[in-house]
Order: structure tokens, then C-alpha cells, then sequence
């Protein structure tokens, strides 16, 4: 083996140094309080989502495929999605953990959130649910479950030999 | 079928692949380019060269080369670029998620190192991925004042930033050519190693993931940008300053911090006991309240914007302005920065310093009242600061104390 695949592109090296050297600057300057926990924020968010968020979602949009079926999946996934989406972003208000100090700083009550989360998500599943009637109603007896399925091979990209 | 994910073909989704990473890469470049220079400009707005009661990473060094003078027009400017910085940070949250589930095969890839170059390029997606994670997650909890995270959110939040863009900015510049190429030549069956050797039947075409992932970023966005303006608030379901204001009449609109919660006594805002000191070139002034209200008043349109990326549509503001405070003690012509000290005990901004260029705008109040009634006790009564463009920590409430002169 030539060295020169063995090092990789010098300009690649130059650029990555740079990066290396401003995070460094930075990072110092960041680590300077409780740099432990810092760095377990850091490496911890990267690994917790790779490893265990993502692995999550991911077996678990399996299941429901294998519940639902292919062809009646997205029905589930995306009320499910966009739920599970709204409770990430905002489990610290909808959860009320940090009700008493909301409360206490801006004056306005923290009780609505729960209730809003679950509103919002019987919504989608409920406006999901009629969808799948409707155009399911709507289709000759003759073609019902095919359909998707057939538009589903359409997209799919061709195989490559 | 394949159980390691260090195997291809353990990976089976067919909507992986070149095209869906490109374009969910290029909205991220925009994107987070967009959240950086906010972010940055935040930084800014707070005047942090100014005093160090203004600047919360005294450390910064060469970080804070690009520093200004931050300016009062327009008025809308502070609210502007930070409920950009956060409803865009909100919105992007499922591009992200998406863009990081999209490579995640890459991450098993072996070997792992087929180069140096490759083997640091390697080690600086981890800058990327944790850094980009690490922002998102203290921007996310501490517009909740979820403050679970280990320190001061603002050296936490702004050099996580630093650390974030320098792996971003090469990240960017290694991948753009080939995620431009990909797009232009718009053909979606394209194939790399993101590409999975043996896919699943698909349950999903590309084009309909990538409209969940916009359908998710579309919610988010409509339920968080009402926090921005009075009169759509009532959509903001999730947003922290959404729904409705804390009260009702001339003093009803969003609060950062209640009298309460910062420790204001009645005792102390009372008329008999309150007292402005000012102080400045040629002495020291006391004055009461009802001293102030004989002085010239002024009156401003000006909207409360906070760096929790929430606002207030425009409050008619009335009070004296502040470069006829700085008269008052020698500075007749020349308006100089001030240094505001409030009757809050604890708080980062109880103390904070205004620019000259603040002092001589004739919007620049110190206010009395607020829509046409005296201020309440939670927007600062008995007065309180109020200055076009700036971030809502500096417009101090229960003022104290005036101190004008260079700091």
C-alpha cells in the first residue's frame, strides 16, 4: 500500500486541524466549571441518541409494522411520530417538572400542557383514523388493500443488478 | 438476515440513501448557518465589551472578535433575530433527528479508519453530532427554565456553539459539493453506502419521509411562533410564553421574572420609601416618584423581546427619557452609558449597563407607566428601563439606582 492512502487527503488533515484547534480554544474555555459533567453532556447526548434513542424508535417502528401491516403503517407512524415529537421537545412543561419555578417566574399557570399534549394527539390519531376510512370507503371492494402496496412498489427505487 | 450493525446489510430501510441525507443536510447548512449568526448576534445585543455586568464569559478571548456597538434601530431588531434563533432551533429539531437517523450506518462503518484524514474526520463528527445535540438540548430546556444542565446556561450555550460550528463549518465544507451533486442530478435512486444492500418491502417512498419529517418541523413551528405576537398567541399550544397573558388590562402582557420571584418587597416600592439616585458629573439627585411624573414625559411604542425567544407586540411605554436623567447631573449634551442597578437582591441581570448610543435615543425611557396606566409590580413598578432593540434582561425593572458617566 502506497503511504499516501494511508495519510488521506493533506488538504482533508488541514481543514480537520482547524476544526480541532477553534474547538479547542473553545473547549477550554467551556470546560472551565464543571468540566466532568460537561463532557458527559457532550459525549452523552451523541451516545445516548445513537445507541439508545434511535435504537428505540427504531424497533419500535418495527413493531408496528409488524402490528398494522405495511400497507396500513403510516396511519399509526405519523400520529405517533408527530405525538412523540411535541412530548421531546417539551417533556420538561408537559411533564411538570418545572411547573412550581414557570409558575413562580412568569405568572402564568403550567396546568394546561398535559392536557393540551393529549388533546393534540387524539387529534391526530383521531384525524389519522378518518383518513383511512375515507379512503378506504372510497375504493372499489375489488382494490381494497392493494393499493397500497402497488403504489408503494411504483416509488420504491429499481434494484440494481 | 444480518444481527451486527457493523454488517450493511443489518441496515434495511429502503428510504436511506444519498438523496434524502443531501437534502436533509442542505436545509441543515442553511439552517443552522442562520442559527449561529443569531446566536452570535445575541451575544452582541447584550453589550458584553461594554461592562462586565453585561457579559456572562468574561473568558471569551478571540471568540468575541466581531463584537459591535449594539444599535436601537429598529426597534424590532432584538425581536427579530432571537425568536428567529429560537423557533428556527425549535423547527429544525426534526431535520436534525431525521438527518442523524439517515447516516447513522455510517457510525458502524468499517474499517474504522481507512486513513488519518478519515480517522480525524471521524473524530470530529462526534464534535458534531454531540456539540449539535448539546446546543438543541440547553436551548430546549432553557426556554422551559428546565435548568438541569451542568453550569450557567450562557458560557454552557455559547461555547457548546463554538465547538459545534467548528466541526459544522467542516462538515459543511467536506460534504456540500458531493450533497449539491446529488441533488442537481435529481435522481433519487442514486446509490452509496447509505444505501442498504437488501431493503425491506418500503412502507414509505422517500418523498413521503421527507414530508413527515416536514410535517413535524411544520407543527412545531406553528405551535411555538404565536409566542412572538399578542395577537396569536392563543396558537402557540406549546411554546413556554404561548396561550395567553399572564393578566388582563394595561399591565396583562408576558412577564420574564415576577416581583415575586425576584424578590421585590412592597415595602421598598412604596411612595414614601422609593427613591431614584442618580449620579453622574455634577453630583447625586434623589428623587421620588411623584418628582419624576413632574419632569418632561415622553411616550414609546416599544415591544419586550427576551432571549427565551419569546415577545410582546408593541407596549405604549411613558416615562422620562433617559438622556434628560443624564442632564440632570452635567451631561447636557453629550448623553454618556449608564449603569442601572435594580432592587432585585439576586438575578444575573439585577445590574446592567447601557451604551451611550442606548442613553441618547429619545425612545430610551425610564418608565412610569405602560399602556396608559401605571406600571404593576411585575413589569417593575415604580419604574422601570425601556430601550428600543435591546434584549429584555437590560430593560432593568424596579429601578434603583442611575449611574451616568463612562464605565
Amino acid at each position: 500500500m502506497r503511504p499516501r492512502t494511508v495519510i488521506g487527503s493533506p488538504l482533508r488533515i488541514l481543514l480537520l486541524t482547524c476544526t480541532f484547534a477553534l474547538a479547542a480554544y473553545a473547549g477550554l474555555r467551556l470546560f472551565d466549571g464543571d468540566w466532568f459533567g460537561i463532557a458527559l453532556w457532550i459525549v452523552g447526548a451523541a451516545l445516548l441518541h445513537d445507541l439508545v434513542l434511535l435504537p428505540l424508535y427504531a424497533a419500535a417502528d418495527r413493531a408496528l409494522i409488524s402490528v398494522a401491516g405495511r400497507e396500513r403503517v403510516m396511519y399509526v407512524r405519523v400520529p405517533a411520530a408527530l405525538s412523540l415529537l411535541l412530548l421531546l421537545v417539551w417533556f420538561p412543561l408537559i411533564g411538570g417538572q418545572v411547573a412550581a419555578r414557570y409558575t413562580a417566574a412568569t405568572g402564568l399557570s403550567a396546568d394546561g400542557y398535559l392536557a393540551r399534549w393529549l388533546l393534540v394527539t387524539a387529534a391526530l390519531f383521531g384525524g389519522s383514523a378518518l383518513l383511512f376510512v375515507l379512503r378506504r370507503t372510497r375504493r372499489p371492494r375489488w382494490a381494497r388493500g392493494t393499493r397500497g402496496l402497488r403504489r408503494a412498489t411504483k416509488e420504491r427505487p429499481p434494484v440494481v443488478h | 438476515m444480518a444481527r451486527s450493525p457493523f454488517s450493511p446489510a443489518f441496515w434495511r430501510s429502503p428510504v436511506r440513501g444519498p438523496w434524502l441525507t443531501s437534502v436533509l443536510g442542505l436545509v441543515l447548512l442553511g439552517g443552522i448557518t442562520l442559527l449561529f449568526v443569531t446566536g452570535l448576534l445575541s451575544y452582541a445585543a447584550y453589550n458584553p465589551d461594554l461592562s462586565p455586568v453585561n457579559d456572562k464569559t468574561p473568558g471569551k478571548g478571540l471568540l468575541g472578535f466581531y463584537l459591535f456597538a449594539w444599535p436601537t434601530d429598529p426597534h424590532w431588531l432584538y425581536r427579530l433575530t432571537q425568536g428567529v434563533h429560537v423557533t428556527l432551533g425549535i423547527t429544525l429539531i426534526p431535520v436534525l433527528l431525521a438527518k442523524l437517523w439517515s447516516v447513522v450506518p455510517k457510525l458502524f462503518a468499517l474499517p474504522p479508519a481507512r486513513s488519518v484524514a478519515h480517522a480525524l474526520e471521524r473524530i470530529s463528527l462526534l464534535l458534531l453530532v454531540g456539540g449539535g445535540l448539546f446546543e438543541f438540548v440547553t436551548g430546549v430546556l432553557n426556554v422551559q427554565l428546565d435548568y438541569l444542565f451542568p453550569g450557567s446556561f450562557y458560557p454552557l450555550h455559547f461555547y457548546g456553539a463554538w465547538i459545534f460550528f467548528a466541526a459544522f463549518a467542516a462538515h459543511a465544507v467536506l460534504k456540500t459539493p458531493a450533497a449539491l451533486r446529488n441533488l442537481r442530478q435529481l435522481r433519487e435512486e442514486e446509490r452509496d453506502e447509505l444505501t442498504s444492500p437488501a431493503p425491506d418491502a418500503p412502507t414509505v417512498s422517500r418523498r413521503g419521509a421527507l414530508g413527515l419529517v416536514g410535517g413535524g418541523s411544520l407543527l412545531l413551528f406553528a405551535t411555538t411562533v404565536g409566542q412572538d405576537f399578542d395577537g396569536l398567541r392563543w396558537t402557540a399550544l406549546f411554546a413556554p410564553h404561548g396561550r395567553r397573558d399572564p393578566g388582563t388590562g394595561p399591565g396583562g402582557f408576558q412577564i420574564n421574572k415576577t416581583a415575586a420571584y425576584a424578590g421585590i418587597h412592597p415595602a421598598e416600592t412604596g411612595e414614601e420609601a422609593w427613591r431614584l439616585v442618580v449620579t453622574g458629573r455634577t453630583g447625586t439627585v434623589r428623587l421620588s416618584r411623584a418628582e419624576l411624573l413632574q419632569l418632561p414625559l415622553h411616550s414609546a411604542a416599544l415591544p419586550i423581546a427576551c432571549v427565551e425567544g419569546w415577545s410582546t407586540s408593541d407596549q405604549w411605554w411613558r416615562g422620562v427619557r433617559l438622556r434628560d436623567l443624564a442632564a440632570l447631573v452635567g451631561y447636557d449634551a453629550d448623553p454618556p452609558d449608564v449603569f442601572v442597578q435594580s432592587l432585585q437582591r439576586h438575578g444575573s441581570f439585577r445590574r446592567a449597563a447601557l451604551r451611550a448610543n442606548q442613553v441618547a435615543d429619545p425612545r430610551s425611557l425610564l418608565a412610569l407607566s405602560v399602556n396608559g396606566a401605571d406600571l404593576t409590580p411585575d413589569h417593575g413598578h415604580p419604574a422601570r428601563i425601556i430601550v428600543p432593540a435591546a434584549p429584555g434582561v437590560l430593560n432593568t425593572k424596579w429601578v434603583a439606582r442611575l449611574t451616568f458617566g463612562d464605565l
